[in-house]
């Protein structure tokens, strides 16, 4: 009652409590994926692959986009998860698949806390490093424990039981699989939409934005950082579940360089702290890299490069960056922010 | 199987291996910590501009048979004029830009660099031919060993003197040292910033490509040259400190001598104790072992 009032009173205040009111477009990407079902059966396989890079993008944008936490080193949690899936399925421990998606987001969230708490003291090209050496070392224990992950050959042949005991995982025909990323992702992105508009979220932009004055107004600036951090690794860790799942199989690439750098530069294509730009830049990247890495490898990584050097120097806000700095160019200021 | 002896002669030779392999680290990282400290910019870069080094080492002395030495010098000339370029073109739009933009614009310019020499130069590793006064052992008395690895420490040495001496003795190095320590201080004295740090990036790139012929024997000159030795480059950087000479110069001995004893006796975790021991060195000391408190 008395918010509405306050947002009738002036037109800031009523932009402000608009800005987490639901889009027109906002269903879109949803309708977008189940008609993605029907009309390309052949390409389900591509589509699961899809679903589980827009998840592990998104984990990112919490941390990068919406908290700041430059880090280059968010596969550790991904692989976290993955290996928390494929060690209990592949040991006959644990292999029921949604509480084996918790279990992972239960591991990797707790190497997020503990990473979390000693890495986020430190700030700029330390911290850079500091996460860039942690999944290093996570990716080195993997490959040493050789006994327990596979080593470099990872964990073959995971018995992934069916979902509710009814829908199987068929490893040729990726049906179920894709229904069951998508349903995840559609419920972690709910969750991470409504973390984003909460007041914590808004805290999380604050510190971002300027992390001084956030101390200086009182905000336990350390203490969320770590909690956005452990949330961000969660999701990275159900992500890296869900892949486990899907394919089967864990091996060392889930924990590698090549991915934490793969899904910063899909989140930075798309535009970071948007929450859309996980879908943007995953569809974008995942579709070119489909049709060229293979045929022209070189070209493909050729283009990658002066994309990012581009993106860089002229376009920060990715592709949906553009697309806001044209759609205020044709509609003037009533554009969206 | 019995233990391993370590008899004095053995424990000499690991030092030697460890040391020479650290100072090709040196080399090629020491231009990287001071254009970040000078300018604050995370180049990931930096990597490539030893590998276009290496590269250009090998295919002049391949192509027109000139020898090692001059080929070095090439590298270094021709890598620092186009880091140039590099520099007043791309990278000087970056040094007021966030760090995500740095490291984006850097590892977009890796993939570039690795892009181009596949296409232009091929996939396959380039093998580096020593000239025969390098090749075979030097008596030292006490000890055989490799002529290069000994010629290699020797590089080194004679390196961190000159840079010492650049650095704590001529007026430039003690440009260099203002500006690092307070850039805005330095400007308002008149230091033409922008001079400098074109000046400083283009000795840097050139002393990486340097490094990067002279560790081409050992390290492999391949396309992926830049992201293989990325994390090594920078883990020399972040325990040595930014912008220091002499520290960067210990942490590579260090490392490169640690690297060496691990891969000797734990074949199989060597990297681990270094990753976990930079981990722990970084959360100490986030300025680095060597680096002074900001």
């Amino acid at each position: 009652m008395s918010a509405s009032a306050i947002a009738d009173a002036h037109p800031a205040a009523r932009a402000l409590a608009r800005r987490h009111r639901l889009r027109w477009w906002e269903p879109l990407p949803w309708v977008l994926a189940v008609a993605f079902y029907f009309l390309f059966p052949n390409y389900l396989g591509f589509g699961t692959e899809l679903m589980v890079t827009i998840l592990f993008a998104l984990s990112l944008d919490l941390a990068l986009g919406y908290a700041g936490i430059v880090t280059l080193g968010h596969a550790a949690f991904f692989g976290a998860g993955a290996y928390t899936v494929g060690i209990l399925a592949y040991n006959g421990i644990w292999s029921e698949p949604i509480t084996s998606l918790a279990l992972a987001a239960g591991a990797a969230a707790l190497i997020g806390l503990l990473s979390g708490l000693v890495l986020l003291r430190t700030t700029g090209l330390t911290l850079l490093m500091l996460t860039l050496c942690t999944m290093a070392l996570l990716e080195e224990t993997a490959n040493l424990a050789h006994d327990y992950t596979g080593g470099f050959d990872g964990l073959p042949s995971l018995p992934i039981p069916p979902i509710f005991g009814i829908f199987e995982f068929d490893p040729l025909y990726s049906s179920t699989q894709y229904l069951y990323v998508l349903t995840v992702l559609f419920v972690c992105f709910v969750f991470v939409r409504t973390l984003v508009y909460s007041p914590f979220g808004h805290s999380l932009t604050g510190i971002r934005e300027n992390t001084l004055r956030m101390h200086a107004v009182g905000a336990p600036v350390r203490t969320r950082l770590v909690a956005c951090y452990t949330i961000s690794a969660a999701i990275a860790g159900i992500a890296g579940g869900c892949w486990a799942q899907a394919n089967a199989y864990v091996n060392l690439s889930t924990l590698g360089l090549d991915r934490a750098a793969t899904v910063l530069i899909i989140l930075v294509l798309g535009g970071y702290g948007r929450l859309y730009g996980a879908f943007v830049g995953a569809v974008a990247y995942m579709t070119l890299e489909h049709f060229l890495s293979r045929a022209y490898p070189s070209a493909w990584q050729l283009g990658l490069g002066l994309l990012l050097v581009l993106i860089a120097l002229f376009a920060r806000g990715g592709i949906l960056g553009l697309w806001d700095a044209l759609s205020l160019r044709f509609h003037g200021k009533r554009a969206q922010p | 199987m019995e233990p391993p002896m370590i008899l004095g002669i053995d424990v000499v030779s690991m030092l030697l291996g460890g040391l020479a392999a650290g100072m090709v680290l040196f080399i090629v990282s020491v231009g990287l910590s001071v254009t970040m400290g000078l300018m604050g910019f995370v180049n990931l870069a930096h990597g490539g501009f030893a590998m276009l080094g290496g590269y250009v080492v090998v295919l002049v002395m391949r192509t027109f048979g000139i020898d090692f030495y001059f080929a070095l010098l090439i590298g270094f000339i021709v890598i620092a004029g186009v880091s140039v370029a590099f520099e007043r073109l791309l990278y000087s739009r970056l040094y007021r830009a966030s760090e995500l933009d740095q490291v984006l614009f850097t590892i977009g310019l890796v993939f570039i660099f690795i892009a181009s020499v596949t296409v232009l130069i091929g996939p396959e590793n380039q093998p580096l031919f020593l000239p025969s006064a390098l090749r075979g052992q030097l008596n030292l008395g006490f000890i055989e060993y490799r002529t290069y690895s000994l010629f290699l420490i020797a590089v080194g040495i004679a390196i961190v003197l000159g840079l010492w001496f650049g650095f704590e003795r001529t007026r430039i190095g003690a440009q260099i040292r203002a500006a690092v320590d307070n850039r805005r201080m330095a400007e308002s004295l008149g230091i033409n910033i922008g001079r400098l740090f074109t000046l400083t990036f283009a000795f840097g790139s050139g002393m990486a490509a340097l490094g990067g012929g002279l560790g081409a024997e050992f390290l492999g000159l391949d396309p992926q040259y830049p992201l293989k030795y990325l994390v090594y480059f920078l883990i020399v950087v972040a325990v040595g400190g930014l912008g220091r000479v002499t520290g960067v110069f210990l942490a590579a001995a260090l490392i490169g001598i640690l690297d060496f004893v691990l891969k000797k006796y734990l074949p199989q975790g060597g990297t681990l104790f270094i990753y976990a021991l930079t981990i722990l060195l970084l959360l100490w000391r986030p300025q680095g072992f060597f680096g002074r408190a900001a």
